[in-house]
């Protein structure tokens, strides 16, 4: 007897997920420049956008795919662009000043490892801004997570960014891309579509606080104060965090994004060995779930953080634990020969052995050395 | 005496005017001048004197949107009194 | 010529009997007369006929602009069409995001020479190359004016700006690009022309130009691009009564006013400076005989 799958269930990989699931979220436009391992996400675009009636263009440098997307935001398109880090880069002074424009752009990193979270999160552009950060933990959660940061973004009018990696665009999995729905939103009575012309009431969409003549400007300081005091609402009511076996757990440990689901089956593990570890997973890296991290370790006598990076994510971390238990790295830098993708330490084996370490060693421990990719 | 025709006219909304002067040099028959006086930006601004045609000049060169330019039905004459010497070839 | 007028000074406050007026103040797209542009600046002056070019084909309800950042950003609360604020440079990438989406509007940029040719040269050559359909207008006033008069990629050569105080040196500075030719080379581009406010001909010569402009979009056949030489008598530290002449004597002899690509047939700036002349001289004679059909 051959197994079904399952109706609607295709084989396919996470940047063809993701992709259809921005159109079924009602993205229309896309304007992206080819880098690995964001690259796909881009092709999987070009190919389905037009059959919605929508537009995907390959930009001819990452400044100006965030240049398109913003035009196409302002004239009330759900728009996106992506990148990896590097490209995110070079996009940063177009974020900070479409996060002041209000416009509900929608961000694709798909990056080359753990190592982008401060520019995520942080913001690697200038001002007071924040963007909210997504980081799926497989394929199936990026489907959801792509669809709700299109919400989102429409919801507070202020930027989403979609934190994937080089594991999740190339990944195949059976996916089922189901639209899910959402709370409707009003209108965009703001966006451009010309019709106001001569009419005394024209639009303006702008970063800078300005106004039209006859109608009242808020100025760049009410401006940049009323953007900013719209994140205090996204930090009360906009965070999410997945925790496991935290109550009596003597270690947790945090992670997040793909490298989540390696920690999480070691967990899993080590509680059917009669471990008492915990689990948590920020999900969305900002607004950082700093309450249920500090519920989470509240009882713990060691909290490991696992990043494949030099240790990012673990600033957050202390701010939640506020030095109540000692924090340990467990994870570190590591990628393959070229740099763009999966590292020896992503392995179950080698998480194990590390959490253990820790979990049977204390804050102090020497842990083993990192592994060493193919190039040695 | 000599008479001179005006075929035309302007409003000059003075008080927007920023002194630059543009205008004087534009007017091919060179009826505009500054002004002694001074607005209350502290700018002198321009003044209109018989012989105007109506060509709007003043106007396109103006970056201060201070003008309006109208033409007469009839030509309006001046009788202007002859003590200083008239540019060769104007009306 | 420094004729003095004579004969009386003339009431001008109110509009005249037995007259009709054939110029308004203002267009009906500006929303009001007041700027704080310097005196003797030449942006308003393209501000006006290329917003009389938009209401004149009857297309006002159907245009959005997209300002970039320069002393003209001050018109975005004044300019009554659909807005958007883009960054430097940044204005093409954003109208085409917007002709995308909206293909059905008359989509234009205002940007400066800075903006334009400096920090967005790649922008601009892009767009123009994919013949996207939206019309970029570009003030080039040689400076960078709302930082102080700095030198630009259009600035020529011994013109003297705050970082080039002894004139832009060739060995040193470099050479000017002309931007209109680079872009007319596009394939992609359909309608590429320079323009100037130097005098009231080349002011409604320029508007001629934007009218095409507007009208090579609404044909649907590809980009299109209109410089205008404006003044800046404050960046160009000269009295405002100088800026048209020493304009038209410094930028003006560089990049020369003309159409360099209109119906697939392209022209050098070379080729223009030869019909400017020409040109010139009979829009020195029209005027002289009384005025010019608006």
């Amino acid at each position: 007897m051959t197994a079904v799958a399952p109706a609607g269930r295709r084989l396919m990989e996470g940047s063809e997920a993701i992709a259809e699931a921005a159109i079924a979220a009602g993205c229309r436009f896309f304007a992206g420049y080819p880098m690995t391992p964001f690259t796909e996400l881009l092709e999987h675009l070009a190919q389905k956008l037009p059959d919605t009636g929508g537009v995907c263009i390959n930009a001819e440098s990452e400044l100006e795919a965030v240049g398109m997307a913003w035009g196409a935001l302002a004239a009330g398109a759900r728009a996106a662009t992506g990148s990896t880090g590097q490209g995110l880069s070079l996009m940063q002074e177009s974020f900070s000043e479409i996060t002041l424009a209000e416009l509900p752009l929608v961000v694709f990193n798909m990056a080359r490892g753990q190592q982008d979270y401060f520019q995520a999160t942080r913001g690697g552009g200038h001002g007071d801004y924040r963007h909210i950060v997504l980081a799926p933990l497989d394929i199936s959660e990026a489907v959801e997570l792509t669809q709700l940061a299109f919400h989102l973004a429409d919801t507070w009018r202020n930027p989403v960014l979609v934190y994937g990696d080089y594991l999740l665009a190339h990944t195949y999995e059976a996916v089922s891309v189901e639209p899910l729905a959402f709370p409707a939103l009003p209108a965009k009575d703001w966006a451009v579509d010309g019709s106001r012309g001569g009419s005394g009431d024209s639009r303006l969409v702008t970063p800078l606080g300005l106004g039209k003549q006859g109608h009242e400007a808020p100025g760049i300081e009410r401006h940049l104060r009323t953007v900013t005091a719209k994140l205090a609402d996204i930090e009360r009511e906009e965070q999410r965090v997945e925790t496991a076996f935290c109550d009596d757990a003597e270690t947790v440990v945090v992670a997040f994004g793909t490298p989540a689901k390696f920690v999480r089956y070691v967990v899993n593990q080590l509680r059917a060995d009669g471990e008492n570890v915990g689990f948590v997973r920020p999900i969305t890296l900002w607004p950082y779930p700093y309450g249920a991290v500090a519920d989470a370790t509240a009882r713990a006598g060691t909290v490991a953080v696992f990043e494949l990076c030099a240790g990012q994510m673990i600033d957050d971390v202390r701010l939640a634990v506020l030095g109540r238990a000692p924090i340990v790295a467990i994870g570190g830098i590591s990628t393959d020969g070229s740099g763009f993708g999966v590292g020896p330490l992503l392995d179950a084996e080698i998480i194990r052995d590390r959490v253990l370490a820790v979990h049977r060693g204390g804050a102090g421990v020497e842990l083993p050395p990192l592994p060493v990719n193919e190039r040695g | 005496m000599t008479t001179v025709k005006s075929r035309g006219t302007v409003t000059i909304d003075v008080d927007t005017c920023k002194g630059c002067e543009l205008c004087i040099t534009a007017c091919p028959p060179r009826v505009l001048s500054m002004s002694p006086d001074v607005n209350h930006l502290g700018y002198r601004y321009p003044e209109l004197h018989p012989g105007c045609t109506g060509c709007a000049a003043c106007l396109m060169v103006c970056p201060d949107f201070c003008f309006e330019v109208f033409r007469f039905d009839e030509p309006v004459l001046t009788e202007i009194v002859d003590d200083a010497a008239r540019p060769e070839g104007k009306p | 010529m420094t004729t003095e007028p004579t004969g009386p000074v003339l009431d001008t406050s109110a509009a005249p009997d037995h007259a009709r007026k054939v110029a308004d103040l203002k267009p009906d797209l500006l929303l009001s007369q007041e700027h704080h542009m310097c005196p003797g600046c030449g942006e308003p002056l393209a501000l006006r006929v290329y917003l009389e070019a938009l209401q004149e084909l009857e297309v006002t309800r159907r245009s959005i602009m997209v300002a970039g950042i320069g002393c003209y950003t001050a018109f975005t609360g004044t300019v009554d069409v659909d807005l958007v604020q883009a960054l430097h440079g940044r204005a093409p990438s954003v109208a085409t995001g917007i002709k995308r989406m909206r293909p059905d509007a008359v989509v234009f940029t205002l940007q400066g020479d800075g903006d334009m040719v400096n920090e967005g040269l790649q922008e601009v050559l892009h767009t123009a190359a994919r013949g996207e359909k939206v019309t970029c207008i570009l003030l080039n006033n040689g400076v960078f004016g709302e930082t102080g008069g700095h030198m630009t990629a259009t600035s020529v050569l011994g013109q003297r700006t705050k970082n080039s105080l002894d004139g832009r040196d060739a060995e040193y500075h470099g050479y000017p690009i002309l931007i209109g030719d680079l872009i007319a080379r596009l394939q992609g581009a359909a309608y590429v022309a320079r323009g100037s406010v130097h005098n009231a001909g080349a002011v409604a010569r320029t508007k001629r130009m934007f009218r095409r402009a507007f009208e090579s979009q609404l044909g649907n056949e590809g980009f299109s691009l209109v410089e205008v030489l404006t003044m800046c008598p404050t960046g160009w530290f000269i009295p405002t009564g100088d800026g048209p002449d020493y304009m038209h004597e410094t930028l003006g002899e560089v990049h020369i006013m003309g159409e360099l690509k209109v119906d697939g047939a392209v022209k050098t700036t070379e080729e223009l400076h030869h019909e400017n002349v020409a040109r010139q001289r009979e829009v020195e004679g029209a005027l002289e005989r009384g005025g010019l059909d608006r």
